[in-house]
């Protein structure tokens, strides 16, 4: 068996806690997005695309509905014979059981998967972004620079810059300095988590940073800065294409609602670069003559027979009669009922919306419970809760996975409130 | 129904379909917006738990191959059992060309001698319903039948849609007494929809005597020659079910999808409907979008009118241009301020700007595959 050139490592155990009750139950990277997918399904479709077919995924938090919508690897044809997709969870080892405590430490736990693949370069990704991008050309990039480790970057704005790791470069592209969320930045080039390594190189590192008992095992915070520090070959490859960190509630549904916009800039109609997912069995969407859909993207399954406005609807939605939904993601299999109006809201998969409901009205106070995650004035509810009939709900309200109408204690659920499953009633 | 073989009988040459199955089989007809024709009889096998399924095929089977593949979308990519497809052998003497049903079946003997499975199911891979053969399978075993026919009261069937089916009479105990095929004068409303149950063992010792006898139909040189001799039972359904053998079929099946009680039998009721997946994006509706009472499928970018249409995979339709009553099959490209009425238009046609076309619903305007216009 041919050894192989380049395997990927995918990153997939952040929890992704500003995204609230959508990764309540579920790891960021299983997050759905644009009408169909899960987040990782962009970084696996990359890696497939670009000619890689042996993909580690590395899982901690959350990791059901991960592990399940991964399977064997089917929708990106990464179940195969040689490589394909390995889950790699942590395990116990001799004495004691071990979590992940870092990124560099998840790599460094799985040191045998990849030495027994023997491959020459290994690809870091993190599960957790939205973007289409050629891994095989920064492979290329990284070859012709003899770099030891290529991170790619992309610009962002300045005033942004404090919240990623910034790269200084040479005029060739190499790195010289390499500081991880720095208060005064020298510079916008950030790292976008995905790193091509020479793996005989990082893995002594991996090594070395282990035993460090200062380290917090984290590329950004420990292996790129030693390695700058022992003069290794370092180098930033530019990307310039559409990159989310889709990673706070707002970021989130601006991401979707850029979709269905005329010519969204992230296009996902290329057929030269698809992107693969689970494919639900469902027949195409209906709308009826009485419904009506402008500016969204609609899945299969669906059946509309109210009004659609700039919204994302995914898969075995049922809109009903007289329903309005105006700015807001209604996940998979949910079910609105006549005459309700949901404005400005994430609806999780599976929930039930009573008739006249009225989700994401009044003055956008936030969120009493949550301040830090629910202060755009969108309104979040969680996966299978069901909302009864003639609830009026207004903007930054939490609605908790599973909540069912006896958790509700009164039909009117002001801005910034919270609804919990069992909750208490003053 | 372990027990049991499945076979997909695609059939002869379905001129009726005009431009629409010139070059595929009628069994590949692209129906309800992403589905094949084959879809509907390969997802009703595999509901009813039947395992191993041959598909028979003869003409222009290139596209029904491809859709089909290894069988994976309907879980028939097994180790043991699963999918096996039958087109002709290319032999010197051209005797490989399947003559008929039974002859094609015939040629293929090996398979169903291989087989241990009791029973044979047969079916055709042109209609469109949704079916546990189960039940079925249950009645032939309770009447002692040797053979049992599924039909249909075809009472919303016009009359000259009737002689394109075979058309039995029952005893009052629904025993078969009569099998016309393709008759003038239709006898009654019985109309087989073309699902036989048999023993395996009986269906091969048929088909030696067919054979030998120099016959090769199924229907005429067995059905209707043993109807004395054997017990040949009906088996009545009382679903929806379409045969697509004609263009005002076709185009009155895919119409009906358009109701919801249709599509709740079709596609939510007694299991899904499978079919090859193709990874498309949901479908984007732009603000001018205007659609009324039509299925929409993934990958379709709209910014025009479309009501009482069904719109396949990938079709793009642009501003000021309006669909009425139409089917538009995948990755059709329509311009902008088009008008089209009852018009079928197949793969990846091209219909410039400001183009016209207008059928009528008892004969709606076909524009063929990759054509431009």
């Amino acid at each position: 068996m041919a050894r192989r050139e380049i395997i990927a490592m995918i990153l997939a155990g952040g929890q992704g806690s500003r995204l609230g009750v959508l990764t309540k139950k579920i790891a960021k990277p299983a997050v759905m997005y644009g009408g169909k997918y899960r987040i990782i399904d962009f970084t696996l479709s990359n890696c497939v695309n670009s000619g890689i077919e042996t993909v580690g995924i590395l899982t901690q938090y959350q990791p059901l509905k991960l592990n399940s919508h991964i399977g064997i690897g089917k929708p990106w044809d990464l179940d195969r014979m040689h490589g394909g997709v390995t889950i790699l969870s942590p395990y116990i080892k001799d004495e004691k059981g071990e979590w992940y405590k870092g990124t560099a430490n998840a790599i460094f736990q799985n040191i045998d998967y990849i030495d027994k693949l023997g491959p020459e370069y290994i690809l870091i990704l993190s599960g957790d972004h939205v973007y289409k991008m050629d891994y095989s050309k920064m492979l290329d990039f990284h070859k012709q620079n003899n770099a030891e480790a290529t991170i790619s970057v992309i610009n962002v704005p300045i005033e942004e810059a404090d919240r990623y790791g910034i790269m200084s470069i040479d005029d060739r592209g190499k790195i010289y300095k390499f500081e991880e969320k720095p208060k005064n930045p020298q510079s916008t080039l950030a790292s976008m988590g995905v790193y091509i390594y020479t793996w005989e190189v990082l893995k002594n590192y991996l090594i070395k940073d282990n035993i460090d008992e200062q380290s917090e095992h984290d590329f950004g915070k420990n292996i790129i800065p030693n390695m700058l520090k022992d003069g290794r070959s370092l180098w930033a490859y530019e990307f310039s294409g559409y990159w989310k960190d889709v990673g706070t509630i707002q970021a989130y549904w601006e991401s979707n609602m850029e979709l269905v916009k005329r010519l969204p800039e992230f296009n996902l109609y290329e057929q030269t670069w698809k992107i693969y997912s689970f494919n639900p069995i469902m027949p195409p969407h209906y709308v009826d003559s009485k419904g009506s859909v402008n500016t969204s993207v609609v899945a299969e399954g669906c059946m509309i027979y109210g009004t659609v406005k700039n919204s994302v609807i995914f898969p075995g939605v049922v809109i009903e009669e007289g329903a309005l939904i105006e700015d807001s993601i209604v996940m998979s299999k949910s079910r609105v009922g006549k005459g309700a109006y949901i404005n400005h809201s994430i609806i999780g998969e599976g929930v039930c919306v009573g008739s006249n409901v009225r989700i994401g009205v009044g003055e956008p106070v936030p969120n009493e419970y949550k301040p830090g995650v629910y202060n755009s004035g969108i309104t979040v509810v969680g996966d299978n809760a069901c909302i009864p009939g003639n609830v009026v709900m207004g903007k930054n309200v939490m609605v908790d996975i599973g909540v069912g109408p006896e958790d509700f204690c009164s039909l009117d659920v002001p801005s910034g409130k919270s609804v919990f499953k069992g909750g208490d009633c003053e | 129904m372990k027990n049991t073989l499945g076979v997909v009988l695609t059939g002869g040459k379905y001129q009726g379909l005009k431009d629409l199955s010139a070059i595929r089989s009628g069994s590949a007809v692209p129906v309800g917006g992403k589905y094949r024709a084959i879809d509907f009889v390969l997802s009703n096998m595999v509901n009813s738990g039947i395992k191993k399924v041959g598909v028979i095929t003869q003409y222009s089977f290139r596209s029904l191959m491809d859709h089909l593949g290894s069988g994976k979308e309907w879980d028939l990519d097994r180790r043991y059992d699963g999918l096996f497809i039958f087109p002709p052998s290319l032999s010197d003497d051209d005797s490989g060309i399947y003559m008929g049903s039974a002859d094609a079946m015939y040629k293929n003997l090996s398979f169903f001698k291989r087989s241990n499975e009791e029973y044979a199911l047969l079916a055709q891979g042109n209609c469109v319903y949704k079916m546990l053969y189960k039940q079925m399978l249950e009645y032939h075993i309770e009447k002692n039948a040797d053979i049992t026919i599924a039909y249909r009261e075809m009472d919303d069937y016009t009359p000259a849609e009737l002689t394109r089916l075979g058309i039995i009479s029952l005893d009052k105990d629904e025993r078969i007494i009569d099998f016309q095929e393709k008759p003038l004068n239709p006898a009654t409303l019985n109309g087989s929809i073309g699902i036989y149950i048999l023993k395996r063992e009986l269906l091969i010792s048929l088909l030696q005597e067919c054979a030998a006898h120099g016959n090769y139909d199924f229907v005429k040189d067995i059905l209707i020659k043993k109807l004395p001799e054997l017990k040949i039972y009906g088996y009545k359904f009382s679903g929806y079910w379409r045969n697509l053998s004609s263009v005002r079929m076709y185009y009155r099946c895919n119409m009906e999808l358009l109701d919801p009680g249709v599509r709740q039998e079709l596609f939510i009721n007694n299991g899904k409907i499978y079919t090859k997946v193709k990874d498309e994006t949901p479908a984007k509706y732009n603000a001018e979008a205007e659609v009324k009472n039509s299925i929409v499928a993934d990958g379709c970018i709209i910014e025009g009118t479309v009501e009482n249409s069904i719109l396949f995979r990938g079709v793009i339709v642009g501003k000021g241009s309006v669909i009425r009553d139409s089917i538009i099959m995948q990755s059709t490209y329509i311009g902008e301020n088009v008008n089209i009425q009852h018009a079928i238009l197949d793969k990846n046609v091209v219909i410039n700007n400001e183009k016209q076309f207008r059928g009528d619903s008892d004969w709606p305007v076909i524009i063929g595959k990759d054509a431009m216009v």
